[in-house]
């Protein structure tokens, strides 16, 4: 076995079991922690596969700029304790038996549909260099994004405004 | 060896674990933490897709990437209304919420 193989194998225990933690855990901020490991692992996941410039972005702004607002937020709201256990037992059941009764029938499927694809290799830095990324960014050719990466900065833009705008003390 | 069913399969776990948070929880800071997790689950999807259906491809990876930013927007206003919510009525339970009802 490589050692992207046992690097894979620690990824996948630390993203579903953090994920399922993220959903069980009684206490908010503790969810947030459990949130942060799955995204780190969903970054390491991208930095297996090649994509070294998805994995920073995913590092930098989720697992650096979303957690510290959760962490602001839960701490500005004072809702540490998060009421799981007002739900009713038939509640919690029927949301599991629909999780679970989903889980089963994406996996079926997933196995079923016989992917043509060759297992993943070693990590391979060349497969998206940084040039083709800023080329397909900055173009308004044919595998060009530059009206969808304008589209993202007028929206984060209306994103600052907004947030100002709600959050403000009247 | 991994295969495509592994990663697709995390995904799917990671999905699902959302959608019961999703259903189960009071609080809507934990609602939003489990939109999350499905959010990021799409995005291991579209990077899987690319990466190993399609490795000369692109589209997937600049969904993915465009995702990212456009998460990041929807959890910063939601967590600006969230404040605004808490400040006027005190909580952020859902079945609390019953301003706009009429």
């Amino acid at each position: 076995m490589e050692s992207f193989e046992i690097m894979f194998i620690v990824l996948t225990a630390i993203i579903a079991l953090g994920s399922i933690a993220t959903v069980f855990t009684k206490s908010v901020v503790r969810a947030v922690a459990y949130l942060l490991l799955v995204l780190l692992g969903t970054a390491g996941l991208y930095f297996l596969m090649g994509y070294t410039f998805l994995g920073s972005v995913q590092t930098m702004v989720y697992a650096g700029g979303v957690i510290v607002l959760f962490v602001f937020a839960v701490l500005l709201t004072s809702a540490k304790e998060d009421k799981l256990s007002e739900n009713t037992l038939i509640k919690n059941i029927g949301a599991a038996v629909i999780s679970l009764v989903g889980l089963g029938i994406f996996g079926t499927l997933i196995c079923l549909h016989g992917f043509t694809a060759e297992a993943l290799t070693s990590p391979d830095e060349t497969i998206m260099p940084m040039t083709a990324i800023g080329k397909h960014m900055l173009s308004t050719g044919h595998s060009g994004y530059l009206l969808p990466f304008e589209a993202v900065s007028v929206l984060l833009l209306a994103c600052i405004v907004g947030g100002l705008v709600i959050a403000r003390k009247r | 060896m991994i295969h495509i069913e592994c990663l697709l399969g995390l995904s799917a776990i990671m999905m699902f674990a959302g959608i019961y948070g999703f259903l189960t929880r009071r609080s809507t800071l934990a609602i939003l933490l489990s939109i999350e997790l499905m959010l990021n689950a799409a995005d291991i999807n579209f990077a899987v897709f690319n990466r190993m259906l399609f490795p000369e491809g692109h589209e997937g990876y600049f969904f993915a990437l465009f995702t990212i930013a456009i998460a990041a927007a929807e959890s910063a206003i939601a967590i600006a209304i969230m404040i605004n919510i808490y400040r006027q009525l005190s909580h952020l339970g859902v079945d609390k919420l019953t301003k706009l009802k009429f």
